[in-house]
């Protein structure tokens, strides 16, 4: 049997149901960070003392991470973009970038966490490095977890276009809003874990 | 979005590119604005507002909320409903334990 309202929008709600489906897994995704930014919020105002980000973490490692994550949200939207307008090999382009820029922030990121991990840095550390690697940690997976995805699509994923350009066309556009809404979540993480 | 015309999609292209550039500039602000040390409540205050001006930009425009349809904005608005409340249940601890 077909899977109904993957390309027409139905008339209750006005939308195809993956988009509906998406947004409301966001909704789920916020209240997960959510929880994890209002322990943060606890654990810092009740400490006695605690230590400002940029004295032990690398701000320009994380400056340049947020610089790569913005970028991999505006390639994201471009590959939609290019469905849209017919242009398949430039979907594959910018698909691409999107996977690479992905990449570089995972390896930046493992830079980061293997220079703390040489001066026997880990979560045990205090509560400060606890909370910074449940976080950035929690992230990261979202981050491979998007990859993940966009590589499907960029690659085997990619063969419906020919037959139901219209489907795979929403299919980008679901992967684009989960990849963008990581990036919103890196925008406030970055802040308050190494600029405060 | 799907319903967009090849023509729309190219002026939104415009757009996009323009909010690359603002959320490029406000994250040097934001690093600038860092190394001045402030006042703590004070560096809080500027650091989660340029933040929140930034995941607007994503949200509104490479999200496409700012067109999006009103059942998302209805599930977004409880989201939000629920969100300020759990950041705030800290708050509730804290100032029972200044109670006592």
């Amino acid at each position: 049997m077909e899977i109904p309202y993957t390309v027409t929008t139905r008339s209750d709600t006005g939308l195809f149901n993956a988009k509906l489906g998406i947004w409301l897994f966001l909704a789920s995704e916020v209240m997960l960070f959510g929880a994890l930014f209002s322990s943060y919020i606890l654990l810092r105002v009740g400490a006695p003392v605690w230590p400002h980000g940029w004295e032990h973490l690398n701000v320009a490692l994380a400056t340049l991470n947020t610089a790569v994550l913005i970028t991999s949200s505006v390639t994201m939207v471009m590959s939609w973009a290019s469905l849209m307008m017919k242009n398949f090999s430039r979907y594959k382009l910018f698909m691409g970038l999107t996977i690479l820029l992905g990449l570089v922030f995972l390896i930046v990121k493992g830079f980061e966490y293997g220079a703390k991990f040489s001066h026997g840095i880990f979560p045990r550390e205090s509560t400060f490095f606890a909370i910074y690697f449940t976080l950035t940690g929690l992230h990261g997976l979202h981050v491979l977890g998007g990859m993940i995805v966009n590589t499907y699509l960029w690659g085997p994923g990619s063969r419906i276009w020919k037959s139901n350009p219209a489907r795979f066309t929403n299919r980008v556009e679901i992967a684009g809003l989960y990849w963008h809404f990581v990036d919103i979540v890196w925008i406030f993480l970055f802040p308050s874990l190494y600029l405060l | 979005m799907s319903e967009m015309s090849a023509d729309e999609v190219k002026r939104h292209v415009r757009v996009y590119v323009t909010v690359f550039v603002a959320l490029l500039a406000l994250t040097l602000i934001t690093v600038a604005i860092s190394t001045l040390h402030l006042k703590i409540s004070t560096a809080v205050t500027v650091a989660i507002f340029i933040a929140s001006i930034k995941g607007s930009l994503v949200a509104s425009y490479f999200m496409h909320l700012i067109s999006e349809r009103k059942l998302i904005y209805a599930a977004l608005l409880l989201t939000g409903i629920f969100l300020v409340a759990l950041l705030f249940l800290p708050v509730s601890e804290w100032s029972d334990r200044i109670a006592r």
